[in-house]
């Protein structure tokens, strides 16, 4: 049974976008906080640091995730996501950011990388969740810019997509 | 925006949980999902100086149907319950319920015992609770003991959870036949906290119970005959203003008493009309 004590920092053991990192964080430390400030994944954006905003969301083995409320030792032997994750290749957008891009679905960017991770997830889990569906997942996130419309139009473009090239590859 | 210094003990074994929180006492916080705790932590409305993680107690990760009654284990998250294949069968208002406790995104560590133990005034699952008529399974290092949801939920955001105290797991009750149910809420968007919520149960021998949340400071329920009885009415609007409405940034206390009656009627009937 771990028990880390209010004064020392402890080796927190994961995976993250692929790779196992060790990272060393006060047991109150947010993961938020140790993506961004202990490992420089500034990515991951910290919008109201309480749940609400969704701007911080990642994967957890799979699923999406408010990191402002996770603490970082939870993470310990976690599969991680982040948006730096999503990248097939090295400047290659994958269909969802593509989609982001082409249908004006960001424009400060602050929500991008919660609601990518969000509907990466979903669109992984469900590859013909309906626009309803879609519309109740983006109801976890908040977009003071888009007016969320292009951001539906980017998640229905980007789900199609993923299914041509589903069925190209079958 | 940070919590205060604590320490975090993550317990391997039910055991293992029971005797931290004893050791630590009223010092000490369980926290599972962290949806509720983490936030007050973060804004310093919480300053334990312990915390317990049983997110990791196998024990605790248990859906079980036993004797007319599913159990919940304090581990398992709300995800889970709405991804258990038999919930729509079983309990056909938790399943209806599910998509309302939060979002997704925090659904996906939000635990079921977790949103009990809470006991927001208006959270779905006490509220469930109260209308199924489902058990608190409590337990501290010597002894356990069952809870029905009256002797439970003591006030807003408060139970009859002790120091050195946990929920072990919440058994609902699954009906007998010819039993129907229905859930429906009234929020400012799917996913926020319930402006009214409303669970009703129609039993075979043709009476109903409805429990409503986000009124009062914990869930309330009334026995109520048929919506075509000549005092259902009456009945119902008493209740609505039995609950002690007030105004909020959310709702004026009259909005809420006017949901209780018609969104109340409308919970009723369609459990009714979903009898088997
Ligand atoms: C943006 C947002 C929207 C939300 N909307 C809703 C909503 O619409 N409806 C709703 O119902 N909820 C909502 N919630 C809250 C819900 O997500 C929480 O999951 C739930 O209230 C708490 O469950 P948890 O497992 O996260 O508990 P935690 O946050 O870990 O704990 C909550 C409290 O319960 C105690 N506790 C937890 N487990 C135990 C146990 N086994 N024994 C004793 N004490 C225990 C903790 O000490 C703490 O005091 C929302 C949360 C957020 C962030
Ligand atoms: S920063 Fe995590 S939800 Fe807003
Ligand atoms: S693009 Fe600015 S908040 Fe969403």
């Amino acid at each position: 049974m771990p028990k880390l004590s209010r004064e020392g920092r402890y080796a927190i053991g994961f995976r993250l976008n692929g790779q196992e990192v060790t990272a060393h964080a006060p047991g109150r430390m947010l993961l938020t906080d140790l993506l961004r400030h202990v490992l420089g994944e500034t990515g991951t954006h910290v919008g109201c640091e309480h749940g609400v905003c969704g701007a911080c969301t990642v994967q957890v083995d799979g699923e999406p995730v408010r990191a402002c409320l996770m603490l970082a030792a939870q993470a310990e032997g976690a599969d991680i996501r982040t948006v730096e994750g999503l990248e097939p290749a090295a400047g290659e957008l994958s269909p969802l950011q593509a989609a982001f891009r082409e249908h004006f679905a960001l424009q400060c960017g602050f929500c991008t990388a919660g609601i990518l991770m969000s509907l990466d997830a979903l669109l992984a889990r469900i590859p013909d969740a309906s626009e309803d569906a879609i519309r109740e997942h983006l109801s976890g996130h908040l977009c003071r810019c888009t007016g969320y419309a292009p951001i539906v139009k980017a998640a229905l473009a980007a789900q199609a997509q993923l299914k041509e090239e589903e069925a190209a590859n079958a | 925006m940070k919590p205060a210094p604590f320490d975090y003990v993550r317990a391997d074994a039910l055991g293992e949980a029971l005797e931290a929180l004893h050791e630590a006492g009223d010092e000490a916080r369980v926290i599972s999902g962290g949806q509720s705790l983490v936030p007050m932590l973060n804004m310093r409305l919480a300053r334990p100086s312990v915390l317990v993680d049983i997110t990791r107690v196998s024990e605790l990760k248990r859906i079980e149907q036993r004797k007319g009654q599913v159990f919940v284990g304090a581990a398992v998250r709300q995800v889970e319950l709405e991804r258990w294949a038999p919930l729509a069968g079983l309990l056909p208002m938790i399943a209806a319920m599910m998509p309302w406790v939060g979002h997704a995104q925090t659904r996906s560590r939000g635990t079921v015992c977790g949103s009990l133990a809470h006991a927001d005034p208006s959270a779905e699952l006490p509220l469930a609770l109260l209308a199924l008529g489902g058990e608190m399974h409590l337990r501290n290092r010597r002894k356990k003991r069952v809870l029905p949801a009256s002797a439970f939920f003591m006030g807003m955001m408060a139970t009859a959870v002790e120091p050195g105290e946990m929920i072990e797991a919440v058994a609902f009750p699954t009906h007998p036949m010819g039993t129907g149910t229905a859930f429906r809420e009234i929020a400012r968007r799917h996913g926020d906290f319930a402006i009214v919520a409303c669970a009703a149960i129609a039993r075979p021998d043709g009476t109903n119970r409805l429990a409503v949340g986000g009124v009062a400071d914990t869930p309330q329920a009334i026995d109520l005959p048929d919506p075509s009885d000549a005092g259902f009415e009456d009945a119902l609007n008493e209740f609505a203003w039995s609950l002690g409405a007030r105004d909020d940034l959310h709702a004026s206390a009259r909005y809420r008493r006017d949901l209780v009656r018609s969104l109340g009627r409308q919970t009723v009937k369609e459990a009714i009309a979903c009898r088997s």
